[in-house]
């Protein structure tokens, strides 16, 4: 019986013959925390006993969710962070250098790679082919230490896709329209493993969108197998070195199948406040919103701020909308610079802000009001999320984010494109 | 034999209701961070819970975030142990990280504010109030191995490894 990606880097990385249901150890390639989870990490690692890290090399803090700090509390466990990264010798990305999961994305992770993380969104490298998942601060306080940890293997879930996206409709509208599918919990403790000929047709930046979400379905990991798009991707980020091809077996076991159409897709909305709860962004028409975000892990690439841009150029903001936008690294940052969006977007009446994620979880940078309604790029829309329990969080793709921007109202964008 | 009072939720308590982003800056000020434990789905709930007290959910507690500030905050208050309909991933494995049992058994007809009675050698729940009997699944073996230790930190220091 052959292997589902989930089993084949897992047997990899535990030297055994694994098999979905068995209890492994494996190596790990890659192993991070950020400012919200590290410092419980720290005090996890220390009460633990542990003075060396396992492989400084590949131990990673990223100072990202308050990305410049907003108050005294987070900036002294900048500090601790700090401190314990010039204690161990591990790598530190300080505040302003990005999104923990877009630099994994941009520059670390490769095909085959097993890769935790204190955050949740860690499972977003699984677009890059790697057994990537988040974990809490004390598993991966022992990964720190011990350079691994314990798994057990996911059955799979087989996401099969065909077609290509039509005109106005993109990744985020598929991973919403799956979520709701399947349900917040349908793929709890497993792994979604996505192919079908409909791959051939998907950049990296639409599978790190959907990668990024399988979480958001409760998933263990979101898996893309590594083909020519990964390499050319991991080609154009320099690192042609890092590709190794990753597929499943042909005759590999799969809980079940789904099928799903790109082309049968339209544009996809969350509603309060559960990713599950999706509709039709026409259906939502006159829905009005204070706030638009474009952002975080899950929308903040550059593909996803030159959809925007396009849809804003010479034109501008509802009146009584906000228009954020926080690009999800430094790199990303630059090339909408030189590419002119960054100017559209402040000329359209966007607000810039750093890369971070502190605007998606509420801790910074965008707190909405009490009663406010706000259409966000991010992947979560849970009661009290954007720092205000009375507030209310739509979720959509960034031209449905755009869209809305212009008009004030939930608004499908094929109908201002 | 643990005895306490259920306090019930519903479906999806998410971390963000249990300790929410905007908080993010009481992290390392813990018993600060636990007076707001679920303040998002129940305000009243840090002041009512009491040392040995139960949370009783439906399905899919605390899904969302990696963050373990969550079951800490949980088991700082004193809860006893956590029994669901079903559990998110990352939430589960991170409280039997720290020690704090989660319990998957129908939750339907456990009432807020019953008197329950848990055998976690015996995997029984008895709702006293209403003379019912209920039982949860067994934890798969590494986990009940983490558990017994009182969480991974002392599993590590007691074994310095993984034994499986």
């Amino acid at each position: 019986m052959g292997k589902t990606l989930a089993e084949k880097i897992l047997s990899q990385k535990s030297g055994s013959d694994a098999r979905s249901g068995d209890i492994v150890i494996a190596q790990v390639d890659l192993v991070f925390a950020q400012d919200t989870t590290g410092p419980l990490t720290i005090r996890q690692f220390q009460a633990c006993g542990f003075e060396r890290l396992a492989n400084p090399e590949k131990t990673i803090l990223f100072l990202d969710h308050a990305a410049p700090s907003p108050n005294r509390g987070m900036s002294n466990d900048h500090i601790l962070l700090h401190q314990f990264a010039q204690q161990t010798g591990c790598l530190i990305y300080d505040v302003g250098e990005g999104i923990c999961h877009q630099i994994v994305a941009e520059s670390l992770a490769k095909p085959g790679d097993v890769i935790v993380g204190a955050d949740s969104h860690t499972v977003t490298a699984g677009a890059l082919a790697a057994f990537a998942t988040g974990m809490g601060s004390s598993d991966v306080a022992i990964a720190f230490g011990l350079g691994k940890t314990w798994f057990r293997v996911p059955e799979s879930i087989k996401i099969m896709v065909s077609g290509k996206f039509p005109h106005g409709v993109e990744a985020k509208d598929f991973v919403l329209h799956l979520i709701g599918t399947i349900g917040a919990d349908g793929a709890t403790y497993k792994a979604l493993e996505f192919g079908g000929d409909g791959m051939d047709n998907m950049s990296m930046s639409e599978r790190f969108t959907i990668a990024n979400m399988a979480v958001e379905a409760g998933a263990k990991v979101g898996l893309f197998p590594a083909d020519r798009i990964t390499e050319g991707y991991l080609s154009s980020q320099g690192r042609g070195d890092h590709y190794q091809p990753m597929f499943a077996d042909r005759d590999a076991s799969y809980e079940k199948t789904i099928n799903f159409d790109l082309a049968a897709l339209e544009p996809t909305v969350a509603k309060p406040h559960n990713v599950d709860n999706v509709a039709l962004a026409r259906e939502l028409k006159g829905t009005k919103i204070q706030q638009v975000f474009i952002g975080t892990c899950t929308n903040g690439r550059l593909e996803d701020i030159a959809i925007v841009a396009d849809t804003l150029k010479g034109k501008r903001r509802h009146p009584e909308t906000r228009l954020i936008v926080a690009p999800a690294s430094p790199q990303v940052l630059l090339t909408a610079i030189r590419a002119g969006y960054i100017h559209t977007l402040v000329e359209a009446g966007a607000i810039i802000l750093p890369p971070g994620c502190g605007a998606c979880l509420g801790l910074h940078q965008g707190v909405l009001g009490d009663g406010e309604f706000c259409l966000s790029t991010a992947n979560r829309n849970f009661k009290g999320r954007m720092g205000n329990p009375e507030a209310f969080i739509y979720l959509g793709s960034p031209a449905t984010a755009a869209a809305t921007a212009l008009t004030g109202e939930i608004t499908d964008p094929r109908e201002v494109m | 034999m643990l005895r306490g009072k259920a306090f019930k939720f519903g479906d999806n308590i998410s971390t963000d209701h249990i300790t929410p982003g905007r908080l993010a800056h009481l992290r390392s000020n813990l018993p600060e961070l636990a007076k707001h434990v679920l303040e998002d789905a129940d305000p009243t709930f840090a002041s009512r819970v009491k040392a040995g007290d139960f949370i009783v959910a439906g399905n899919n507690f605390g899904l969302g975030s990696s963050r373990e500030h969550a079951p800490l905050v949980i088991k700082m208050v004193g809860v006893n142990a956590i029994l669901a309909k079903s559990v998110a991933r990352i939430f589960f494995r991170n409280a039997i990280n720290l020690g704090l049992p989660v319990l998957i058994c129908n939750t339907d007809n456990i009432d807020d504010g019953d008197e329950l009675e848990v055998d976690l050698a015996r995997g029984t729940v008895n709702d006293i109030t209403r003379a019912n009997q209920l039982t949860f699944g067994k934890l798969p073996e590494v986990m009940l191995h983490i558990l017994n230790e009182g969480g991974l930190i002392p599993y590590i220091k007691k074994y310095g490894d993984f034994k499986l």
